[in-house]
């Protein structure tokens, strides 16, 4: 493997002054599980790795009934999986990181690392997309939020300027136990990756459908909402059949070694009534 | 710039010189010479090199040595004394359930977390523990049985 100086700040600020420090030659090593990987087959080359791994301020899942869940950056998949408040009140992500390789991966992988590797097919950001969640950040310029939408800027790609690292991911409080439908759809059951995601969640209240999402995944160059279809099954009469048609449209997969488009396509539209059918049920 | 570590393998604390890019794997195998985890993909795809890192099992291929120190490490030399077999070994033992024997000490060490996590699994829940470990040879079969024969036995002497 590639040499590089290996960090590891005792702090949060130390960790985001080292980064700020270094820039571009700088990489954050959390879980290491795709990190190490891009190293060992070049496709990254850092000068120095700046390991997350110990700072305890990072591993705390919180659940505070007016701010929502907070998970922090150094928090496993392992632990979203099987942390009982994640499972009570988000249970399309407890799902979605269950899917996520192996034990052994998991026990190692953090969700913030799923989430800042960007990866179009990533299993946890339907969910996450789902439960409107956001971003918590500190660089140089201070601390700041932001939406999933705002993060994601491409394939492999987010929105962190030069020194920015990510401190935490919040699920607020109005999207817990919502109705919910999560499905990873690949080739094997176990370490593989999403020819589709999908995950839905909706909220009803006296028989209309108050707030619905529909979360597409490997199906574009970012994770998407299928916002159009989400209006379709909103309010007291959802068309499930014509959300199912919005959100094939929404989507725009490519041919692969996986699945080719035109069977994403419609596996969106199957997996995305199926969903709706459940939740809002 | 190699920086000095200790390493808590098996119950012994050793200090090992690392440079910052060396696998866990490595260090284990080459300079602490506990050849039983095994390299069969290095992408931590296949599980032959599972160990239990503060007792949980990780592919210790995408684990940098450095970032162990001071954690306690559970390789398949230490799941037993020297010289004995813990009862999943004996299990593996007489179910035949190796043949190459490559893959097998990522799985005893995986499925010695699964049974100290949940000492009466069903099937599917051995299954599903055990989806990160890969076998060319035997067909999964008898080590699935292996596994349950002792998570009954665990039974039987708690019934």
């Amino acid at each position: 493997m590639h040499a590089f100086d290996y960090v590891e700040p005792q702090t949060i600020e130390e960790a985001a002054q080292a980064l700020a420090a270094a820039g571009a030659e700088a990489r954050l090593l959390a879980g290491g599980t795709d990190l190490l990987v891009q190293i060992e087959s070049g496709k990254l080359q850092p000068q120095q790795v700046i390991y997350l791994g110990n700072l305890v301020e990072l591993q705390e899942i919180a659940w505070n009934p007016a701010t929502g869940l907070t998970i922090g950056a150094g928090v496993t998949l392992r632990q979203v999986e099987q942390d009982p408040e994640v499972q009570a009140r988000y249970p399309a992500l407890a799902e979605s990181a269950r899917v996520v390789g192996s034990v052994q991966i998991r026990n190692l992988a953090t969700l913030a690392g799923n989430l800042c590797n960007a990866s179009p097919s990533a299993d946890t950001s339907p969910a996450l997309l789902a439960y409107d969640a956001e971003v918590d950040i500190l660089g140089p310029g201070g601390a700041r939020a932001s939406s999933l939408s705002d993060f994601w800027t491409g394939p492999g790609q987010t929105s962190l300027r030069p020194g920015e690292l990510v401190t935490a991911i919040r699920l607020p409080a109005t999207a817990a136990e919502r109705a919910w439908y999560y499905r990873k759809l690949s080739v094997r059951r176990a370490m593989d990756l999403a020819m589709v995601g999908v995950c839905v969640t909706a909220e009803r209240a006296n028989g209309s459908v108050r707030e619905a999402r529909i979360a597409l995944g490997a199906v574009a160059p970012v994770c998407l909402r299928a916002t159009e279809a989400e209006a379709l099954v909103t309010g007291d009469a959802p068309d499930i059949a014509a959300a199912a048609r919005a959100s094939e449209a929404a989507a725009s997969p490519i041919d692969d070694q996986r699945a080719s488009a035109a069977y994403r396509r419609a596996m969106v539209r199957v997996l995305v009534e199926r969903g709706l059918r459940e939740a809002l049920a | 710039m190699k920086q000095l570590i200790n390493l808590n393998v098996n119950g012994s604390v050793y200090p090992v010189e690392v440079e910052p890019r060396e696998r866990l794997l490595d260090v284990i195998r080459y300079k602490l010479d506990l050849t039983g985890p095994k390299e069969g993909c290095g992408t931590g795809d296949c599980g032959a090199c599972t160990m239990l890192v503060d007792g949980k099992p990780v592919t210790s291929c995408l684990v940098l040595a450095i970032t162990a120190d001071n954690k306690e490490i559970t390789t398949v030399e230490g799941l037993a004394s020297p010289g004995q077999l813990s009862e999943l070994q004996r299990a593996f033992v007489e179910h035949t359930a190796l043949q190459c024997g490559i893959c097998i000490p990522g799985f005893v060490v995986n499925a010695t977390a699964l049974l100290r996590e949940n000492p009466h699994p069903s099937e599917a829940d051995v299954r599903a523990w055990l989806e990160g470990n890969l076998c060319r040879c035997t067909g999964y079969q008898k080590i699935f049985e292996a596994v349950l024969d002792v998570a009954r036995d665990a039974a039987a002497n708690t019934a």
